[in-house]
């Protein structure tokens, strides 16, 4: 369970996150929702404890994240930001997720498990700087399963996987809701949270838009992407022009 | 499939993290980078290839009678901390700026949260690594110092009074620099930038005092770290302003606390 109140988040003079209230549950992917910009990746940051919020709480299992006296037991997380990865880029990826077990006197096996169930049990041995996207991917997700936990951040979770990736990671993510863990999940892409998540939260511009599932907000309009553009029209960070471009080719 | 396994070994009981544990993630990270191996080698080959260089270059029969009054064999073989400084400083850096740099930084305190916890398990892992690599390099170099300095040129053992405390210091020198590297990092946050701020304190700092004439140098000199090493912690005959090597001593240990609690603070306010 994550409830969020009231948060809000500011740098200089943009507000990112803006008095932003909602609540995740367990048993269920939810998905979250916004265009760029939107405050889904610093909303994140803050569940997370690394960044603190201008107003506000958001607690994970009624714990504010930096209470966690285990927090890999509690909560996993995927975080990527302007594409710089949650590693060492010279590090194995199996020293990478050791050296993050140790931390939480997880067991050293674990770390093997979570290689195996990623599929990178081949590539363990190497440097993780030499992944290719969707390798460095199932590793961030590697990292996040480690401790077990019964609630999963993850942000973008489907970026740079291959199809055959994205079903992994979408039964994946299925499965461990199953479960009764709490899943959230970001994107920018209605159509593919649609596939895995029920639950939605929909943000534009640091403020919610909607609490809602992906049946309610099909059923708005005739499509759910129709919907969603309906839904978070106005609050894109950059909206392209609306005048047709006029190629001035000889 | 997958199912099976997700709920694995993870899920036994634990009273949380603590410095321990936190320590032991800062130790396995250390020891899985390269940079750490090239950082001891070249603190090694600098620390033994200068007292060789030095010490195998002492000539005695050309010396004027005032260099023979100063001559402190001791000290002499010590020339190679101006490059083993610099080597952990590096290191001491490098161990919270690459986190920064790599995003490291946020699944290591999605793991451990407590920031003052975390920077006080890196001091604690870099400051055993480099105090003990430290020394046995600044035994060793003492060692091979007097070993190639030739006859008659007064030799130096550590039973003469005063040596065994300058070997002692010499060899917890380096580790404190890289305690100072490690805080000025974690406000920096910036590879290049803290080893810039290293450097500049150790070997531009003094510089600056040379045109602000002799009585500046000699009465603010005695508080640089290099000064410090150089003439107080690991000399053994008494020289004119500087400090004492226990005053120096105690001086360095100041600036690296300084900067730790610096880093501390800084790593504890900022967002990550």
């Amino acid at each position: 369970m994550i409830e969020a109140r009231g948060l809000v988040k500011r740098y200089g003079p943009t507000t990112a996150v803006d008095h932003l209230s909602f609540d995740v549950r367990p048993g269920t992917v939810t998905g979250f929702l916004g265009p760029n910009g939107a405050g889904k990746s610093t909303t994140m940051r803050m569940m997370l404890g690394l960044d603190r919020p201008d107003a506000g709480t958001v607690r994970i299992n009624g714990k504010d994240y930096r209470d966690l006296r285990s927090p890999l037991r509690e909560v996993g997380a995927l975080l990527e930001v302007s594409g710089s990865k949650a590693f060492h880029p010279g590090r194995t990826a199996r020293s990478h997720l050791a050296a993050l077990a140790a931390s939480n006197d997880i067991p050293r096996r674990r770390v093997s498990e979570v290689l195996e169930i990623t599929g990178l049990a081949m590539a363990a041995g190497r440097r993780a700087g030499k992944f290719s996207l969707g390798m460095a991917q199932r590793l961030g997700i590697a990292a996040a399963l480690l401790g077990d936990p019964a609630v999963l951040v993850l942000d973008e979770p489907v970026n740079g996987l291959d199809p055959e990736g994205i079903r992994w990671i979408r039964n994946l993510l299925k499965s461990l809701a199953t479960q009764g863990r709490t899943v959230l999940i970001s994107s920018h892409l209605i159509s593919e949270v649609a596939q895995t998540a029920d639950q939605l939260i929909v943000i534009g511009q640091g403020r919610l838009l909607a609490q809602t599932t992906v049946a309610e907000l099909s059923a708005r309009s005739q499509s759910l992407e129709e919907a969603f553009f309906q839904l978070t029209e106005g609050s894109a960070e950059y909206s392209a022009s609306s005048i047709a471009y006029q190629g001035s080719l000889p | 499939m997958t199912t099976a396994t997700l709920t694995g070994t993870a899920s036994m009981a634990t009273p949380g993290y603590g410095l321990r544990s936190v320590a032991r993630m800062e130790w396995l990270k250390l020891r899985s980078v390269r940079s750490t191996a090239w950082v001891l080698l070249v603190f090694a080959a600098g620390l033994i290839g200068l007292a060789i260089l030095v010490m195998a270059h002492q000539h005695w029969a050309t010396m004027s009678p005032a260099d023979r009054a100063s001559f402190d064999p001791t000290e002499e073989s010590f020339a190679g901390l101006a490059i083993g400084q610099l080597a952990f400083g590096v290191l001491g850096a490098l161990v919270i700026t690459t986190e920064f740099s790599s995003g490291m930084i946020r699944a290591t305190l999605a793991a451990v949260p407590n920031r003052p916890l975390l920077l006080a398990a890196k001091a604690a892992v870099l400051a055993a690594v480099t105090l003990v690599a430290g020394e046995v390099l600044a035994f060793a170099s003492f060692a091979v110092g007097e070993l190639v300095l030739r006859s008659p040129a007064p030799h130096a053992t550590l039973g003469q009074p005063g040596v065994l405390r300058a070997v002692l210091m010499a060899g917890a020198y380096p580790a404190l620099i890289a305690l100072l590297a490690l805080g000025l990092g974690a406000v920096i946050r910036h590879t290049a930038g803290a080893i810039s701020a290293v450097a500049g304190i150790l070997f531009v700092l003094p510089l600056i005092l040379v045109p602000l004439g002799t009585s500046i140098q000699n009465s603010v000199g005695q508080f640089m770290p290099m000064l410090i090493a150089e003439n107080s912690i690991t000399a053994v005959k008494p020289q004119s302003h500087t400090l004492s090597p226990g005053a120096g001593f105690g001086m360095l240990c100041l600036y690296a606390a300084i900067a730790l609690a610096a880093g501390t603070w800084a790593l504890a306010r900022r967002d990550a």
